[in-house]
């Protein structure tokens, strides 16, 4: 073999590296809930005449937790897709509403929690009725507590969750019809069938 | 799309700018020098009143007003910025916990602080957080078999190197020694050079 290929060979390793460091999405953080039970929670739900929801409520079905907010730009593009495969009934979508009242609405600064949850509900109820309601419940995460115990960071975010309470996989950002189709789905119906 | 960040970080007040203000603030009130000196020097005839401009009401040590202090547990707060200081903020991801202003680093640290004050170590609060958002929050990994090419990679790159480069001087010197720098046929011709 010859000497001068060595560096060359050495060279060419180091730009496949580099190549495949630049493919890969820093912001695409792996969660270490895979695979962990979804985290319990109790929280109050879009419908004030309905009572608390908990992930316990679901037990023995395959159900997909979808992190949303009026506010959230990404979510509204997502939305349409939600509300497509929620008409195909084969998984229940449970939404949670995610801090629905940031800083810049001065207005519900200054109220006490039952006249913010009754705010962020209204503007919710509107915003759904405009865009389409794929959800089967809505859960109102006021404060993003619960987001934390899932490792919420950016809003939209989409768990799988099967039927003993396991996340099986976790999507950050918008919900592409690409992951839909290539992830999400395939994996419902194994867990569907198992 | 990416996720939508939940808040954009704002400009920060410069800090350069906080101690620059308070430095000529300092220039104009040396310390030592009583406010009651300041009319002395305006009218000097004026009979001069020992006592405090009559605006600034004294309590009873008369240091005057004191601000109320930033903090109410300031012990726990001590501890909340050494710990946010080794956590990521995960919106921003170059900036730790501490410095960051997005609304998350916010929740975080509300989070963080509410462990601390239930009596949770450091370690504790370190992997609640980890168990939620993965080792990526924090800045100095833990050192553990999937880290060790990241702790260790770079020292066992450079031993690599080191032994490389110390081969490779060895046989460039046994090459030199070995051959020898001229056979009798070219130092016969380099002796009749010399002579002509």
């Amino acid at each position: 073999m010859k000497k001068f290929l060595i560096p060359l060979v050495l060279f060419f390793g180091l730009v496949v590296f580099l190549a495949m460091g630049l493919q890969r999405d820093p912001r695409e953080i792996p969660s270490p809930l895979i695979d962990k039970p979804a985290p319990a929670f109790s929280l109050p739900t879009l419908d004030p005449a309905a009572g608390n929801f908990s992930p316990a409520d679901m037990k023995g079905r395959v159900w997909l937790l979808n992190v949303w907010a009026t506010w959230c730009v990404a979510c509204r593009q997502e939305h349409p897709l939600l509300v497509a495969f929620a008409t195909r009934h084969e998984v229940p979508i449970v939404g949670m509403s995610y801090k629905e009242i940031q800083p810049q609405d001065v207005q519900a600064q200054t109220m006490d929690a039952p006249a913010k949850l009754q705010f962020a509900r209204e503007r919710s109820q509107v915003w759904l009725s405009r865009y389409g309601n794929p959800y089967v419940l809505s859960v109102m995460d006021m404060e993003g507590r619960v987001g934390i115990q899932y490792g919420v960071y950016g809003v939209p975010e989409t768990y799988v969750i099967d039927k003993q309470g396991v996340i099986r996989f976790k999507a950050v950002g918008e919900v592409t019809p690409d992951i839909l189709t290539s992830k999400v789905l395939p994996l419902i119906q194994k867990l569907n069938a198992s | 799309m990416a996720p939508v960040q939940i808040d954009a970080p704002r400009a920060p007040w410069p800090a350069w700018l906080c101690t620059a203000s308070l430095a000529m603030w300092l220039v104009g009130h040396p310390p030592g020098q009583a406010w009651a000196q300041a009319p002395l020097s305006a009218t000097t005839t004026a009979p001069v009143t020992a006592a405090a401009p009559s605006g600034v009401a004294a309590p009873g040590n008369g240091l005057g007003p004191q601000a109320a202090p930033l903090s109410e547990e300031p012990e726990l707060d001590a501890r909340l910025l050494m710990l946010s200081e080794e956590l990521r903020c995960l919106v921003c991801q170059n900036e730790s916990l501490a410095s960051s202003r997005a609304e998350l680093a916010d929740d975080l640290r509300r989070e963080v602080r509410d462990l601390l004050r239930q009596g949770k170590s450091d370690q504790a609060v370190k992997d609640f957080l980890v168990e939620r958002y993965g080792d990526f929050v924090l800045y100095r990994p833990e050192v553990k078999p999937l880290t060790w090419l990241l702790w260790f990679g770079p020292f066992a790159l450079l031993i690599g190197a080191l032994v490389g480069l110390w081969v490779y001087l060895r046989q460039r010197r046994q090459q030199v020694d070995t051959t020898p720098a001229l056979n009798d046929d070219e130092r016969a011709r380099v002796d009749q050079w010399l002579k002509d």
